[in-house]
């Protein structure tokens, strides 16, 4: 499954590297986290911290590749993180067109990738 | 040239250099901020008055050698971290330079490190002789380091293993 | 649902905030809405010391700055309401508009609006700029400096403003390997002492150079470099491949200006200052006199111009109320002194020939 690929060459990639993309020790900075929580991705459980963005969550855990686009499929990440620019929206518990990169991670979160424009429930 | 690559040549360096002779008294301030920019915190960050800007904060700052006694408090200060302190009197061969630093891992006192030229080329190793960190700094540190004479006006960073 | 207010500001960056301050000290009723979970907008994420004087606030992290601003609205609740999580979603007539949030939708009537909407990254055109990996600099500002990840280990900027080479030093500062800067002007764009500050860590910086393509199937793995002459165009055979797994885009901003155009404000194009932005006089207001401006809406310009800006648009809306006073007028003609010092210089010569442009086009209406 192409999902699953993806994380275990990040995975993969970052132990070559040696290398978690958390930073844990900054010159300037100091970052507080909500509590450690589990969520699934394309069906694999993965980690995040309460409260960060979905996208964020993902990144951190090697994923960037969150949609593909409607009629080309081509492979999408997020791009201003600020959601103004619509790049990140995946389907998060059923809700399709989710901006991950300003929706806060809840534990439990069932969150897929979105192929193309996504159907709205009625 | 400084404004293709931000690299100093040493005819841009001459303008803000210190005299040999200012050198051969002691520790001084060596200001390497060649534009008109709107700055002006190392006017105020000198207690020795010795630094200027004689028409406003666009005007670069000019040393007074003669006032100036190296104590660096304007190196931390300086937002474009573009100040440094020299020492050529420090040994016989050797001279001792203060920079500011602002990563991790912050060397300690002892620790032999490499000394980088402006392009990142790393040209000599250096000693750290001081590592002065303080409240009023604000995480920017400033490391002593012990460099050969002959690289004093080429070393400007520090990487640290 | 309703509400009411005095001065409605939208926006909470350095330009907001300060409206809403100067407005509230001042004695008006205002209310201050932004879409975020926070306030601060941009300058939460600056790590580095701030330029200019240090009468203010010069030599000081910016990040720092924003606490200061912060901490001066918590003490003025009195006539300082904020709504965050909150969007401005549209202006109704000239002094109603709709806020949304996730609780609910409601209409607020104002009699003034100052409207800090900031602005948005632009993009650059190259193959296979929509891969995974390819980040607006504000978003790795973001990422790395709110939510402590870094946008990967090894990342070419695009772009040498201010923008590009501060960011570049920041990601160094987070454990980020910056393979290099690329500038399609023959020379540097942004303060010469932030170029000299990342040649010496080893990024070289390659001036008259562009993007070709990224490189890479699921996300980036590499990018295409290739020359450029002093027209811009690419020269033949000078292509070269970097490898890198991020590729970040400074290439300058553009104003946020919907609500102006909904509020039949009169826009004008200046290159200089990032695109359309609304016509405004030095009191901050547009050709809407509701409508006020600050910030990067009113021209892309920085944090410190942002909040002196906005000193002004919240003194003049004041006193378009409730009338004239000393306090005001001295509160407007410090920092009117501030952005003509801060706009001095040869640095300032495009912000300033931007701004006369402006100032051309109001006294022609």
């Amino acid at each position: 499954m192409a999902a699953v690929a993806d994380v275990q060459e990040k995975a993969a990639a970052k132990e070559e590297e040696g290398m978690s993309l958390r930073i844990d020790d900054h010159p300037v900075l100091s970052f507080k986290k909500g509590k450690k929580v589990s969520f699934t991705f394309e069906g694999q459980q993965m980690e995040g911290y309460e409260g960060e963005p979905i996208a964020a969550a993902l990144h951190a855990a090697g994923v960037r590749l969150l949609r593909h686009s409607p009629h080309k499929h081509r492979p999408r990440g997020f791009f201003c993180a600020i959601g103004r620019c619509s790049s990140c929206m995946m389907e998060v518990d059923g809700e399709v067109n989710v901006m991950t990169c300003i929706t806060p991670l809840k534990a439990g979160m069932v969150v897929n990738r979105q192929e193309g424009h996504g159907v709205i429930k009625p | 040239m400084l404004i293709n690559d931000g690299v100093i040549t040493r005819e841009e360096l001459a303008t803000v250099l210190p005299s040999d002779e200012r050198f051969k008294k002691g520790p001084v301030a060596i200001i390497e901020c060649l534009q008109d920019i709107p700055c002006d915190p190392c006017v105020s960050s000198c207690p020795k008055k010795a630094i200027t800007m004689k028409s406003g904060i666009t005007d670069r700052p000019k040393l007074d050698e003669v006032k100036c006694i190296g104590c660096g408090l304007c190196v931390p200060r300086c937002p474009g971290l573009a100040i440094v302190v020299l020492d050529m009197t420090h040994a016989a061969r050797s001279a001792a330079l203060s920079l500011p630093y602002e990563l991790h891992p912050v060397p300690k006192v002892g620790q032999v490190v490499k000394g980088l030229d402006r392009t990142g080329k790393a040209v000599c190793e250096a000693k750290v002789l001081k590592v002065l960190s303080a409240p009023k700094f604000d995480r920017t540190h400033v490391i002593t380091i012990e460099i050969p004479k002959d690289r004093a006006l080429e070393v400007r960073a520090i990487r640290v293993a | 649902m309703s509400r009411k207010t005095e001065i409605l500001v939208v926006g909470g960056g350095p330009a907001g905030l300060s409206a809403a301050i100067v407005a509230a000290q001042l004695g008006s009723k205002v209310l201050l809405v932004d879409d975020n979970p926070h306030l601060g907008g941009q300058l939460i994420k600056q790590t580095h010391r701030f330029f200019g004087s240090s009468a203010r606030d010069a030599g000081i992290r910016g990040f720092m700055i924003a606490e200061e601003l912060l901490k001066e609205a918590a003490g003025l609740k009195k006539n300082l309401t904020i709504l965050l999580n909150t969007s401005v979603v549209g202006f109704y007539g000239d002094t109603e508009a709709g806020l949304l949030s996730p609780e609910r939708y409601e209409k607020v009537t104002f009699e003034r609006v100052i409207v800090c909407t900031g602005a948005v990254e632009n993009s650059l055109n190259f193959e296979n700029n929509d891969l995974p990996g390819v980040y607006g600099a504000g978003a790795v500002q973001t990422l790395m400096n709110v939510h402590g990840i870094r946008p990967g280990n090894k990342i070419l900027m695009v772009g040498s403003g201010n923008i590009g080479l501060i960011v570049s030093y920041q990601l160094m500062q987070a454990g980020v390997q910056v393979v290099g800067l690329v500038e399609a002007m023959q020379t540097i764009g942004g303060y010469l002492v932030h170029a000299s500050k990342i040649r010496r860590m080893g990024v070289p910086i390659y001036t008259g150079h562009t993007i070709v393509s990224a490189l890479g199937k699921d996300g980036v793995t590499g990018a295409k470099l290739c020359r450029l002459d002093e027209k811009f165009q690419m020269v033949p055979n000078t292509e070269f491949e970097v490898k890198c797994d991020c590729i970040c885009l400074a290439v300058g901003l553009s104003p946020l200006i919907e609500l102006f155009q909904q509020a039949d404000c009169k826009m004008v194009h200046v290159g200089e200052l990032g695109g359309l932005v609304p016509l405004h006089d030095v009191n901050m207001r547009t050709t809407n006199p509701h409508v006020y401006v600050a910030g990067d809406a009113s021209g892309i310009e920085e944090a410190t111009t942002a909040i002196l800006g906005g000193r002004v648009a919240g003194a003049r809306a004041t006193e378009s109320i409730h009338g004239e006073t000393a306090e005001a007028g001295k509160v407007v003609s410090d920092a009117v002194a501030e952005l003509r010092t801060l706009r001095s210089g040869s640095t300032g010569e495009r912000i300033r020939w931007g701004r006369e442009k402006i100032e051309k086009e109001i006294a022609a209406c």
